[in-house]
């Protein structure tokens, strides 16, 4: 059980953790990044399973088979992008050198 | 189906693990070289949450769950892979909002279950102890205070985060302003809050709320999203977006709490605050504060005091500047994203390898917001197998300007516009540009006379070491190359 002041402890630690990953990430990185922290936080879908496994009224189950759907499109969709993206980061001198040698 | 009585604490245990990963993932993306590992190892955090779940005691609904799971993955994968690198943005806007429905529809359960045990409680004042005991245990008022927190952060980056990537996508208007705007939104922000309040005050005295006051709040908070990102115009939307992902953070961390989930609460703080510090990092790039961003109206009325622009746009055909920067020393090219819209990048290295083949010194100069998002060009040009030693930022290239024989501008307008230097009147005063006017002669390729994402004149173009080269970008890069070509003969 989490009470308020641990759970204080544990939005600061976690807080401060957030901050310093990113505090020195250069420009070129910023819009992976941020597709990245969306994945992340596609956790929620576990949230949503949990309400909908306890969900009893047809309203309760519907509202938490939309969180569900809404979080699987999170998760799922948050992954792809961020992988499509940081696929195409390649190291720099090889590359370089082998689209020199590429060109004919 | 009776599970033994270990499989929570596995459970407990996958989910530490998990935001070890997440943590563990984050921190390698924030380098070029391990950022690819980085959400592979998230991915499998993600995965292995995912699965322990199912094995939580009393979870009901499995065929619900297991159906909306495989629905939710399967049209979002199919979507994620499919769109072409440029739409990425509203891509993250829109996985962005879905997270935070999903948080606020959380919310939403866990008050709607804890409202109908409470209408089960007689409602007597003082309340009679034996009775409340049961429900109070549910929700106590630190996790009441969060549930509704995080409906309405949740509820605001789903409507909202919808509205960037509409606008995004093309498919709005990009800025609907009226008079009082702002009053307005206040006015409905205000009747949220005050519709949540009354219910939270009733739950946290053991006393059923209304429907309709949760209702109300839900509602209005869903409205309130939409009404704060209408009047934002699209060159401001990258911010936007980074700042509801932070939303959808916090959200998810706050219900996290309510749901006594760990794991959500880790994740969920994290992406919270690297979101708030990417917003501002952005903000600071486009040199604007976020308050800026959110209330003000950019680039709306007022123009008639800017200065006129003197001069003519001057025309160029594309074997004229081809010869020009065959026979140059150093060329720089700057990309915008106009080039990616016309899938030019592909033509435009091709161009850049022939140029280093005979000998010229070829760079890619970009500004911190090309594209739609600091970073978005890098990741375009990458795309086409640009590397990266070839790329400079602003800061590295502006003083090689005046050393530059051929500044080659392609799709990009704003972020070279030295009015953003020189007249006080403009809304991009104050934006740091990238110094291509400083270069010695300038190609700028383009469409047509249009004006760019924050419609404002361009100096550069009439100035006098500018050619204009008209046309649609692959196709100008495209005749760039055989123009080239037919020299070498």
């Amino acid at each position: 059980m989490i009470t308020g002041f641990l759970a204080l402890y544990i939005f600061m630690l976690a807080a401060f953790t957030g901050y310093e990953i990113i505090s020195r990430v250069p420009v070129i990185l910023h819009t992976p990044l941020m597709s990245g922290s969306n994945f992340v936080h596609g956790i929620v879908l576990v949230g949503a399973m949990v309400a909908l496994g306890h969900a009893e009224t047809p309203i309760e189950i519907a509202i938490g088979v939309a969180a569900v759907l809404l979080a699987a499109g999170n998760v799922a969709g948050g992954y792809v992008v961020t992988e499509r993206m940081l696929e195409m980061f390649k190291a720099s001198k090889p590359a370089a050198s082998q689209s020199a040698e590429k060109m004919r | 189906m009776t599970l033994p009585t270990w499989v929570p604490t596995i459970v407990e245990a996958i989910y530490f693990i998990a935001a070890v990963l997440f943590i563990w993932g984050l921190k390698r993306m924030s380098s070029p070289r391990t950022a690819r590992t980085g959400i592979v190892w998230a991915g499998a955090g993600m995965a292995a949450a995912i699965i322990v779940t199912f094995f939580l005691p009393g979870m009901h609904n499995l065929g619900w769950m297991i159906a909306a799971i495989v629905i939710g993955v399967v049209l979002s994968w199919i979507v994620g892979r499919r769109v072409p690198m440029t739409a990425m943005p509203q891509m993250v806007a829109l996985f962005n909002g879905m997270g935070g429905g999903a948080a606020a529809a959380i919310g939403a359960v866990e008050l709607i279950k804890f409202n109908a045990a409470l209408k089960l409680v007689p409602d007597t004042s003082p309340i009679q102890p034996e009775a409340w005991a049961d429900v109070a245990g549910r929700l106590g008022t630190t996790e009441l205070v969060l549930a509704f927190v995080g409906v309405l952060i949740g509820a605001v980056s789903f409507t909202g985060s919808l509205i960037a990537f509409a606008k995004l996508q093309g498919w709005m208007d990009r800025r609907f302003v009226f008079p009082l705007q702002r009053w307005v939104n206040l006015a409905i922000f205000a009747a949220a809050v005050v519709c949540g309040a009354l219910a939270l005050a009733a739950g946290i005295e053991g006393h059923a709320f209304e429907w309709g006051l949760l209702i109300g709040f839900i509602v209005l908070s869903l409205v309130f999203g939409i009404a704060m990102t209408l009047p934002i115009g699209g060159a401001d939307m990258p911010v936007v977006i980074s700042m509801y992902n932070a939303f959808t953070g916090l959200a998810v961390a706050f219900e996290g709490f309510v749901l006594q989930n760990e794991a959500m609460i880790i994740a969920g703080m994290v992406v919270g605050a690297a979101g708030t510090l990417l917003t501002q990092l952005m903000a600071k790039a486009m040199n604007r504060s976020l308050g800026n961003v959110l209330f003000s109206n950019f680039g709306g009325g007022g123009g008639a005091a800017q200065q006129e622009i003197a001069g003519a746009l001057k025309p160029i055909d594309a074997s004229d500047a081809a010869v020009m920067m065959a026979y140059a020393e150093r060329v720089a090219i700057v990309p915008g994203y106009g080039m990616a819209v016309a899938q030019a990048q592909h033509k435009i290295w091709e161009f850049a390898r022939l140029l280093i083949d005979r000998g010229v010194k070829v760079k890619f100069a970009i500004h911190p917001v090309a594209g739609r998002m600091p970073g978005h060009m890098n990741v375009l040009l990458a795309e086409a197998g640009v590397p990266y030693d070839l790329i400079e930022d602003m800061d590295d290239i502006n003083p090689e300007f005046p050393n530059t024989d051929v500044a080659l501008v392609i799709g990009a307008n704003d972020v070279v516009n030295p009015v953003a230097r020189t007249d006080k009147n403009s809304p991009i005063y104050g934006m740091p540009i990238l110094d291509v006017a400083r270069a010695k002669n300038v190609i700028v390729i383009k469409r047509g006379r249009g004006k760019g994402f924050a419609g404002i004149e361009n100096a550069l173009f009439y100035a006098d070491n500018t050619r204009m080269l008209y046309g649609d970008g692959q196709a100008a890069a495209s005749e760039l190359v055989a123009g080239l070509k037919t020299l070498d003969g």
